[in-house]
């Protein structure tokens, strides 16, 4: 057992001495991962109650996913809410990465005291409490009869990402020389040019990822979709949110389980474009 | 004309260009203020106007008098303190210990690690608030493995209460608290617990007058996060509370879907946010704002 004796820390601690900060911190991994991973098994019970293991196994759940296309409970249909929410979530990509990029830009090269002035404003939909926003936007929404618009949606889930966006660009461009931009012009290339072909193509996996996340956000938002989506429009999230109130319905367990596989997948593809970014430096 | 501005004949005009330059790319930043301003400056600025109308429609401070002498809207101030608070502090209690032990690893370790933080942080909320329903309920996982071993003969309620909307609350806050924290503590040098130890401090002394203090800034930061998001948290408490367990944003939810009252949900609105304003300035003055932006 002589492993127990090596050194683990600067001030000569023993590993003996620290095994129980070791078994503690990966207890709480453990409870920070898999209570969310045990919709998985859940999603595939054939049983209408929720046991676990489950005693059978089916798919009678997903098919009740893809295709119960009837209203039933009163609820939206889930696929038109899952449409719903994937053109939003993609709507809201087109609308926030690029503003989110500009603003950015803007920022960093204006160097201003305007800028620092105005950062809680920049900040601002991260801060302010969202149920807030939120009925602020259905307010705002009802006079110009956007409730239950895709319009809407897109506006409302654009606003909650737009400060992610900014913050990774913002943060990507902080470590980029600009100069490079003024030898590009002053070779007599125009601004927009010098831009793009100098600058942009050294902060793309940053602005690919700042894209991911701004799906990500929209398509996980619950509290401004369940003042703004409505009628037809309802949102997977939203369904699933008054769903859940009232009952325990395994169909739940089998979106959670697609839910899963897709922040999952879109993380792991974040976290790889950061590694392919970092390795360039 | 001054020996000065003769040297540089130019001084002055460069400077014009270089600030007329600025502003072009401030310029840039326009759409996203427009948007902000759009979409919440002005709506809860309005809410705020709301807050002040009475029934009668005339400029009141009805809606705040109804507020602070209704034992309903006290209860919900409390409990919303209450939870924010015991949320915060189990966050700290687990959050901390972990975060050391990560910025005690190697990097590749560490980032081993920070991936099982960052799964639950991107996993939708809804759906980490569902799968604690399903293993805290009363025919739950928990439950059933506990009568299975012996541990207890009836199952226990853990859930639609206090107890079921905490867990789910500190599981979701967590990694909150833990990445500006860990990020902090990465930084720290760790030549000067070498030096403690080297000048004959006991590890523990060594962690507590030197590791631990450099730690506070980035454990503020954290602290106030969590504090901040629990204040406003809506769904897991829903969800999990069971009707029980009822914190403002809720109340300002239930006051417009179901009473239209938009004055009563306006000023409790108005009370969360200048809570939030408050805590947020005094953060902003303890800790550099990059590291509260930092996700």
């Amino acid at each position: 057992m002589s492993f127990l004796n090596k050194n683990v820390s600067e001030t000569q601690i023993r590993l003996k001495d620290r095994l129980w900060l070791y078994i503690f911190s990966y207890l709480i991994l453990f409870l920070l991962i898999v209570p969310s991973l045990v919709v998985i098994p859940m999603s595939f019970s054939a049983s209408q109650y929720l046991e676990f293991p489950p005693k059978e196994w089916s798919l009678r759940w997903y098919e009740n996913y893809f295709f119960a296309w009837k209203v039933e409970n009163g609820f939206n249909d889930w696929m038109q809410a899952t449409w719903t929410s994937l053109k939003v979530a993609i709507l809201t990509i087109f609308v926030a990465t690029p503003i989110g990029t500009m603003a950015a830009y803007g920022l960093v090269n204006s160097n201003s005291r305007l800028g620092k002035i105005l950062f809680p404003i920049f900040i601002s939909p991260m801060m302010v409490p969202i149920i807030l926003v939120a009925i602020g936007l259905f307010y705002f929404f009802v006079q110009f009869k956007l409730v239950g618009s895709i319009f809407g949606l897109v506006l409302g889930h654009s606003l909650v990402a737009m400060p992610l966006v900014l913050i990774i660009v913002f943060s990507a461009l902080k470590n980029y020389d600009m100069n490079q931009e003024k030898v590009a012009r002053s070779l007599g290339a125009t601004r927009f040019r010098a831009f793009r072909e100098i600058t942009l193509p050294q902060i793309k996996f940053s602005i690919i990822s700042a894209s991911l996340i701004a799906f990500l956000t929209s398509f996980d938002e619950i509290i401004i979709s369940l003042f703004v989506a409505g009628g037809d429009n309802s949102t997977i999230t939203r369904s699933m949110f008054l769903a859940l109130r009232d009952q325990i319905d395994p169909t739940i367990a089998a979106i959670s389980t697609i839910l899963i596989v897709i922040s999952s997948g879109l993380l792991i593809i974040i976290q790889l474009i950061g590694n392919k970014e970092n390795k360039k430096d | 004309m001054t020996i000065a501005e003769m040297e540089k004949p130019n001084e002055r005009g460069l400077q014009q260009v270089a600030a007329n330059e600025r502003l072009t790319f401030f310029g840039l930043t326009l759409p996203y203020l427009l948007m902000v301003t759009a979409l919440i400056v002005i709506p809860v600025g309005w809410l705020f106007y709301l807050s002040f109308i009475g029934r009668d429609g005339s400029l009141s401070f009805e809606n705040y008098e109804r507020m602070m002498k209704s034992k309903a809207y006290i209860r919900i101030f409390l409990t919303t303190f209450k939870i924010s608070i015991l949320t915060t502090i189990i966050c700290a209690a687990i959050g901390y210990p972990l975060a050391y032990f990560m910025s005690q690893l190697s990097r590749k370790w560490a980032n081993i690690c920070m991936i099982g933080v960052l799964i639950p942080f991107w996993t939708s909320l809804l759906v980490r608030t569902y799968a604690w329903l399903v293993l805290l309920q009363k025919k739950g996982l928990l439950n059933n493995m506990a009568i299975e071993m012996g541990l207890i003969s009836e199952p226990i309620k853990i859930v639609h209460n206090t107890t079921g909307t905490l867990i789910g609350m500190v599981h979701i806050m967590l990694p909150f608290l833990i990445l500006p924290l860990y990020a902090n503590m990465r930084a720290i040098d760790k030549d000067t617990l070498k030096a403690a130890s080297s000048l004959g401090a006991t590890p523990t002394r060594a962690f507590w007058t030197v590791f631990f203090p450099l730690s506070l800034p980035g454990l503020l930061a954290g602290l106030l996060i969590v504090f901040v998001l629990c204040l406003g948290f809506y769904v897991t408490p829903a969800i999990l509370g069971g009707g029980r367990v009822i914190m403002a944003a809720m109340k300002i939810s239930s006051n417009i879907e179901l009473y239209f009252s938009w004055g009563a949900a306006s000023a409790l609105g108005v009370v969360l946010l200048v809570v939030t304003g408050i805590i947020l300035f005094i953060a902003s003055k303890l800790v550099s704002m990059d590291q509260l932006g930092n996700r």
